[in-house]
């Protein structure tokens, strides 16, 4: 939180629905790496992220699963760190380490108490992880018969099935649709990971974020240390271009399980995208805005057909899925899926009404403060703002950007981006005889 | 070790300052109203808890106060069906709500402006909601399909449902929160509102808020919206235990899978005298010994290795209003059994009741814990569900702090001495996933064919 205005806030007894937006700070490491920071003092700790271009989108063909190991195996073994130091020693002083891994980015997570103590020890790991992995024979053979068990189960369990086809059928021969098989694991091999890491991880491309408790001048030494030492890199940041226009197809999956899991999509937006926002608002409108949404109320309020149906935009550095989603007991999967289309279609063909419009606008700028209510959700917008090169005024204008748009903006972009004759739907635990 | 002395003071100085920023009053039907003021963004967090889970139900409605939990939103004679939604959606708000073994609780999060609205909201369904056979019919046709999702297609789901049936007989843990199939086929409205009319009452219900707001002005407000619901007379809560088991107890649970799974799980106490008792907290502890972090005993030793198993777990939660279980769980790695990974982890159970833990594994878990008290105050919504759920299982939330500092003072003979207790066949009921085939399994898809 932007601690100053948050005072100032407090101090005046007016029940102002005054945006504080925080103060991010930007600037680039002498290696080139972009950084992003937010200085609070409201807790003592510190959260910090440092993204790369290197997520599953840029595995190379023939390559699957590289990209995902190589992150994969960062924690697990860095120069003068086995993989139990690591843990044990961030154990130690309470810190915690995850990370994020998506089509696009692949990156690390540490969350630590401020304390220089606490603080250099967790950061000094950190900087080892990212600058000297050394990718351990024995470690890898263990994760990939780990990886390969988990990936033989997932073919067993109807939403893992579903999301392959579904990603297969929307992207096709592009990255964002593959998925990794058995065999791509069984082959990769050590180097790849280290030629991966060297050409995917250089400081170029970097984005460090950083939010908590310390100075400018810390954070500044900080992000310099995290990417001081990172490799040469190289690799092109961009993935290739996604085939917006897909066949329409449906694919039934025989399954055991009680259920039918359908998803329905086709790709959709990207994170840089003009028609982000008129797409965002209108979602929230059709499957995204919870229990108030169109999909909701037909197939759940008004028919009691699913527990969960909902849609989303997936905006990536290209366009990432628009999908819908639903599970409903196989006897009356055709009724519920030719629901979801009617909803669809009725929505991209006849747009949203001005009331839906205005009550949309009224929960995402209302429901702003939320998004923005704790370091944890800060530094993951720090993250995007950074990775997509969105402008440092996002949160600033993010209310005014929701509040310009129009019905026929909605009505116009959906027309555009989404056709309902054209959409890749998938059925797992197809009703029976219906299984192809 | 200085590092962990530094956490220590650094700790104890802001849980003074959290204590005294809880704030609490009861109105005089008996509603409970806890306030937690934190300033760092301007939100706020209701939630109201009432004292009534799955485990008040009776045999033949399992799942009704999960199925009340739906039927809170559809609507009062002032707010019809989905405007409580729309109204809160409209504020900017995000609701829902959550129903446990021991308790069921509502929440709405929104601009600290918004309070007012949503305290109106949540005290009329309090006492005034309509219960339409045509609208429950419908909706417990979605509660069936949540449950078809959670429980009867998710394996483990599945083993987990039959191993609390299994290791609790007597004792209401034995059925599943979501209620039976068979149960949720039978109910009907009248269920569902004899239940409403039972349980949900201001004097078994507590009221938390927290965020940026003024204790004195929330206990206007509550006074305000819910001070003028009549308190009722609640049944006599009966006292309910489990028999000392008579031995081990083994199932198996057959589901479409790849990989077995193992579930093992010991009898083990709660809290309930939150000063005296010290056994949960050395449990907790313990739990961290074994799979605290991913250099703790059982990654380090099973997954890592020995390579007896792929992923390995343990689980305890000293905070209920029933009896306890402590869990551990385990998918044996190809070519490895069931058997091979029970075997392996009662090695360590074995090595930890005959050589105890070391000063640095107690030190390290400590300092997670403490760490983590730092870490909790990022998040408003997890502060007042800590005290939810502490207030609801019949503790205080004086016994939050208090809880701290007992982990900070468990002994390395506290662990080891309760561990010699706990891990005991006697106490023990064992649950293994034997994966089946899918009958005609999908061939693997390479994606490209149905696209472009």
């Amino acid at each position: 939180m932007l601690t100053r205005t948050l005072f100032a806030a407090a101090l005046s007894l007016a029940a102002t629905v005054a945006l504080a937006t925080p103060q991010i700070q930007h600037w680039q490491t002498s290696g080139g790496a972009r950084v992003y920071f937010v200085e609070d003092h409201g807790l003592p700790m510190l959260d910090v992220a440092v993204d790369f271009p290197a997520g599953n989108g840029f595995d190379a063909a023939g390559k699957v699963g590289v990209a995902n190991l190589t992150y994969g195996m960062l924690t697990l073994g860095a120069q003068g760190l086995s993989e139990d130091d690591i843990a044990r020693r961030l154990a130690d002083i309470g810190a915690q380490l995850g990370g994020h891994f998506d089509s696009d980015r692949a990156g690390v997570r540490l969350r630590t108490l401020s304390n220089t103590a606490e603080r250099d020890v967790a950061l000094e790991i950190v900087a080892r992880i990212l600058q000297q992995p050394v990718f351990p024979e024995p470690v890898l053979a263990r994760e990939k018969a780990r990886w390969i068990a988990s990936l033989k189960e997932a073919e067993t369990q109807p939403d893992s099935i579903a999301d392959k086809a579904f990603d297969g059928a929307v992207f096709g021969v592009h990255p964002y649709g593959w998925h990794v098989e058995v065999a791509d694991v069984d082959k990769i091999q050590r180097e790849q990971l280290e030629a991966f890491y060297r050409s995917h991880y250089g400081a170029q491309h970097a984005v460090v974020s950083l939010m908590g408790d310390i100075s400018r001048a810390e954070a500044e030494a900080i992000a310099q240390r995290l990417t001081e030492n990172l490799p040469a890199g190289g690799a092109d940041a961009h993935i290739p271009a996604v085939m917006i226009r897909i066949q329409p197809g449906e694919q039934r999956i025989a399954h055991p399980a009680s259920q039918s899991h359908i998803l329905i999509g086709t790709p959709g937006v990207a994170r840089n995208d003009e028609d982000y926002f008129p797409l965002y608002v209108g979602n929230y409108i059709l499957g995204g805005g919870g229990f108030v949404s169109r999909l909701m109320n037909e197939v759940r309020e008004k028919r009691g057909l699913a527990y969960s149906v909902y849609s989303y935009f997936t905006p990536m550095q290209q366009p990432g899925a628009f999908q819908i989603g639903l599970q409903t007991k196989k006897e009356q999967a055709d009724e519920a899926l030719a629901l979801v289309r009617k909803t669809l279609r009725t929505f991209v063909d006849k747009g949203v009404t001005e009331k839906e419009l205005r009550a949309a606008k009224q929960n995402i700028v209302g429901g702003f403060p939320l998004r923005i209510d704790s370091n944890r959700k800060i530094i993951e917008y720090l993250g995007v703002i950074g990775f997509y090169e969105l402008p440092l005024t996002y949160l600033d204008d993010f209310t005014a950007r929701v509040e310009k748009v129009t019905a026929a903006q909605i009505h116009d972009a959906f027309k555009r981006r989404i056709d309902p004759d054209a959409l890749a739907t998938v059925i797992v635990g197809a009703p029976e005889g219906t299984a192809k | 070790m200085r590092v962990h002395l530094i956490v220590i003071a650094l700790l104890l100085q802001f849980a003074s300052v959290a204590q005294a920023e809880i704030h609490e009053r009861t109105l005089s039907n008996g509603l409970k109203v806890i306030v937690k003021e934190d300033r760092r963004a301007p939100v706020v967090v209701q939630q109201i808890w009432y004292r009534a889970g799955s485990m008040d139900e009776r045999t033949g409605t399992t799942g009704v106060a999960h199925v009340l939990e739906h039927m809170m939103f559809k609507g009062t004679r002032d707010v019809p069906r989905g405007e409580f939604s729309r109204i809160i959606a409209a504020a900017g708000g995000r609701e829902n709500a959550f129903t446990s073994y021991d308790y069921t609780a509502y929440f709405q999060q929104l601009h600290k402006s918004k309070l007012s609205l949503a305290m109106k909201l949540e005290a009329d369904r309090m006492h005034n909601l309509l219960m339409s056979g045509k609208e429950f019919a419908k909706e417990v046709k979605v509660v069936m399909e949540e449950r078809r999702w959670r429980t009867d297609d998710d394996p483990h789901a599945l083993l987990f449902e039959n191993l609390m049936a299994t290791a609790f007989l007597q004792h209401p843990y034995h059925n599943p929160i979501i209620g039976w199939m068979g149960d949720l086929e039978n109910m009907t409205d009248a269920d569902a509102l004899g239940w409403y009319r039972t349980w949900y009452a201001p004097n078994n219900a507590t009221l938390v808020v927290a965020g940026d707001v003024k204790a004195k002005e929330v206990f206007a407000l509550a006074q305000r919206h819910y001070g003028g619901i009549p308190a009722v007379k609640l049944p006599q809560r009966k006292s309910m235990g489990e028999s000392p088991q008579l031995g081990i107890k083994r199932i198996t649970v057959k589901a479409p899978a790849e990989l077995p799974f193992i579930a093992m799980a010991w009898h083990a106490p709660t809290l309930r005298d939150a000063e005296k008792d010290w056994k949960p907290y050395a449990l907790e502890v313990l739990t961290g010994v074994l799979d605290g972090n991913s250099s703790a005993r059982l990654n380090k030793v099973l997954v890592r290795e020995q390579q007896v198993a792929m992923d390995v777990g343990a689980g305890y939660d000293s905070v209920a209003r029933g009896p306890g279980l402590f869990v551990l769980e385990a998918t044996p790695r190809e070519g490895k059994t069931v058997t091979d990974v029970e075997t392996a982890l009662r090695g360590q159970l074995e090595a930890l009741v005959r050589d105890g833990v070391s000063a640095e594994e107690l030190q390290r878990v400590k300092a997670q814990v403490t760490a983590g008290e730092v870490y909790k105050r990022d998040s408003v919504f997890y502060q007042a569900m800590q005290i939810g759920q502490y207030e609801s299982s019949g503790l205080s939330y004086h016994a939050i702090p208090l809880a701290l500092e007992k982990l900070q003072a468990v002994t390395a003979q506290q662990v080891q001495d309760v561990a010699r207790e706990i891990f005991n066949d006697d106490r023990l009921t064992v649950a293994i996933l034997d994966p089946q085939p899918l009958p005609d399994k999908p061939k693997a898809n390479p994606g490209a064919a149905h696209a472009h």
